[in-house]
């Protein structure tokens, strides 16, 4: 019977930790005010300052921190269940290069200071691009080993095209904001960023959460997994435009934040049963908080330019990681 | 009891026709062992049997149902299979490890019942790995770890179970045991088709053999009808001593050809 019930503390801690997260991500920040008036504005009867503060600027970042982690989280959960390697990663099958060269191309061409939503769908277009040249690629064949080589051909396809931009970038200007886009924000975010974000990554994570029976079995080897009544093609489908849309709409509003996708999943499966189910949910819980926890770390640590979200989360998540490996016996 | 016909099958994998009009029909109750020499096609009736593989022509009916036709869950449900080769990706318990048996009955995003424990404990204490229970399946021993598979394999309470050498990496003992515990699921009406190696092992537990050699059906009996010097001779290649003055023949290879 223990193991039905085991494990059964990790959701509420995760979601206790969430919510944690989320509160200090609207109540820290670098605007001189103080946290009673927020609270008052939390609570609808706010100064406008205040409430202009809180609503326009504070909600809009934490609500994206809270979606791109959790998508970027669960995205590297399911894929490294799916091709059953823990080295795997959002990025790995080229959604997120695909999708930060749309937006490059928003830069580059000026695009993008027309509306704030022309970056953010640019980007998610050339995902789903992306993600039709992998199909052509990889589409047929069964093994994850050509779909993980078709997805390192689609990515490097992507960075050469960023680097084509940066290359022939008119000014150091230009190359200067696409660099700086690339290395990952939650700046300066409105709302019209979530709602192009939120919908991409509400059917992504769908996508993904439901195929947790077939990943399962997957750890038995495709035969096996077959034998145990999983569709493996209806899985891969859903998997590859899960990822493509909710990874495309994660990098369109917050550029590449990278490592959070590879070392979540190792953080919350020690605390599971190690199948590749039960780290699912608790993985996108876990990255949405540990995103909005950077993006606090970026508000209060002192710097002369303002630090970059994927500039902390590697700075914070690889020393993390290898700390968690080191103590580890087990590695994954 | 369930029925399994084999009717002018034949399978291709790639342009290779690796199994070629092959005709048999299996009823639960019984042990059959397929035998053959590496390449003739063993494994690959095994997985057609599974619906994992298409067939070029003939069919395969399970309780009459075309398996291309079936539903793959209730495929899952009605035919347990152990593939060879121990393939474990991630370092689950055992338990977590045997409870995968289970998943043909579960629905999207549902979590085991209790039913499913009882019979997760069952398949545990049938393959004797109750007390690896807590064990981390991917550091048990080989023989430990062929027992943990089949529990899982057994936790299915299928009426048909398909296992694919499953004495591989098991001392004499472990092998012993295994074939005992096949035979019992056997004797309790289950259908079980076991791919082996061990000629002897084949003849002693079996109720019948098919020996395939080059994707075609050689010879299908019992083990004494089956296993003759000139059978061996002419797909084995080699010359082998058969005693047949116990119960089952003893099969002693001597030399190649």
């Amino acid at each position: 019977m223990n193991i039905v019930r085991r494990h059964r503390l990790l959701l509420p801690g995760l979601i206790v930790f969430l919510l944690m997260a989320a509160t200090s991500s609207l109540l820290i920040g670098t605007a001189p005010i103080g946290q009673a008036r927020l609270f008052a504005a939390l609570g609808g009867h706010g100064d406008r300052i205040a409430d202009t503060i809180l609503f326009d600027l504070r909600l809009p970042r934490m609500l994206l921190g809270l979606t791109v982690g959790a998508m970027l989280g669960l995205a590297g959960a399911a894929l490294q269940g799916y091709l059953r390697n823990p080295l795997a990663e959002p990025s790995v099958l080229g959604a997120s290069n695909a999708s930060a060269l749309g937006a490059v191309a928003a830069l580059y061409f000026g695009l993008a200071d027309l509306h704030p939503a022309v970056l953010p769908i640019l980007s998610i277009l050339t995902g789903l691009a992306a993600l039709i040249l992998l199909f052509a690629l990889a589409g047929r064949s069964e093994s994850p080993l050509t779909l993980i080589l078709a997805g390192i051909a689609v990515a490097t396809l992507a960075g050469a095209g960023i680097s084509l931009a940066l290359n022939l970038s008119p000014n150091p200007f230009a190359a200067m904001d696409i660099t700086t886009w690339l290395l990952g924000s939650l700046e300066n975010r409105s709302f019209s960023h979530v709602w192009v974000a939120l919908p991409c990554i509400a059917i992504g994570a769908t996508l993904l959460m439901i195929d947790g029976r077939a990943l399962d079995a997957l750890t038995l080897g495709e035969d096996n997994a077959r034998a145990l009544g999983a569709n493996l093609r209806k899985t891969r489908l859903r998997l590859l435009i899960g990822v493509a849309i909710g990874v495309g709409g994660a990098v369109a509003v917050s550029g590449a934040i990278g490592f959070v996708g590879l070392i979540v999943p190792h953080l919350v499966r020690p605390l599971t049963d190690r199948s590749p189910s039960a780290i699912l949910l608790p993985s996108a819980l876990a990255g949405a908080a540990l995103l909005m926890l950077a993006d606090v770390g970026v508000r209060l640590i002192p710097t002369n330019n303002e630090l970059k979200l994927g500039v902390v989360t590697a700075m914070m998540g690889v020393p993390v990681f290898i700390f968690h490996l080191l103590r580890e016996k087990r590695i994954w | 009891m369930v029925k399994i016909q084999i009717e002018e099958a034949t399978v291709p994998i790639g342009r290779r026709t690796v199994l070629q009009d092959v005709n048999a029909t299996f009823e639960g109750g019984s042990l059959i062992g397929i035998i053959g020499p590496n390449g003739a096609g063993k494994s690959t009736l095994a997985r057609a049997i599974l619906g994992l593989l298409p067939l070029a022509s003939g069919y395969i009916l399970v309780d009459d149902q075309d398996i291309a036709a079936m539903d793959r869950p209730a495929l899952a449900r009605t035919i347990a299979y152990l593939s060879q080769g121990q393939t474990l990706h991630w370092p689950l318990s055992v338990e977590r490890l045997v409870a995968l048996g289970r998943l043909p009955y579960l629905a999207p995003l549902s979590r085991l019942l209790p039913g499913d424990a009882a019979a997760i404990d069952r398949a545990m204490a049938l393959a004797d790995v109750g007390d690896l229970r807590e064990r981390i399946a991917t550091e048990l021993s080989g023989g430990e770890r062929a027992r943990a598979l089949l529990a899982r394999a057994l936790a299915v309470e299928a009426p048909a179970l398909v296992v694919d050498e499953p004495l591989a990496s098991l001392d004499p003992g472990h092998q012993l045991e295994v074939m005992e515990l096949l035979v019992r699921q056997a004797r309790s009406d289950t259908l079980v088709i076991a791919i082996l190696h061990d000629l002897t092992l084949a003849a002693r537990y079996c109720d019948r053999l098919l020996l395939l050699d080059q994707g075609r059906l050689i010879a299908d009996g019992t083990p004494a009808d089956v296993l003759t010097e000139d059978r061996l001779a002419s797909v084995y290649g080699i010359a082998a001593s058969i005693d047949r003055s116990g119960r089952a023949p003893i099969i002693l290879p001597l030399s190649r050809i």
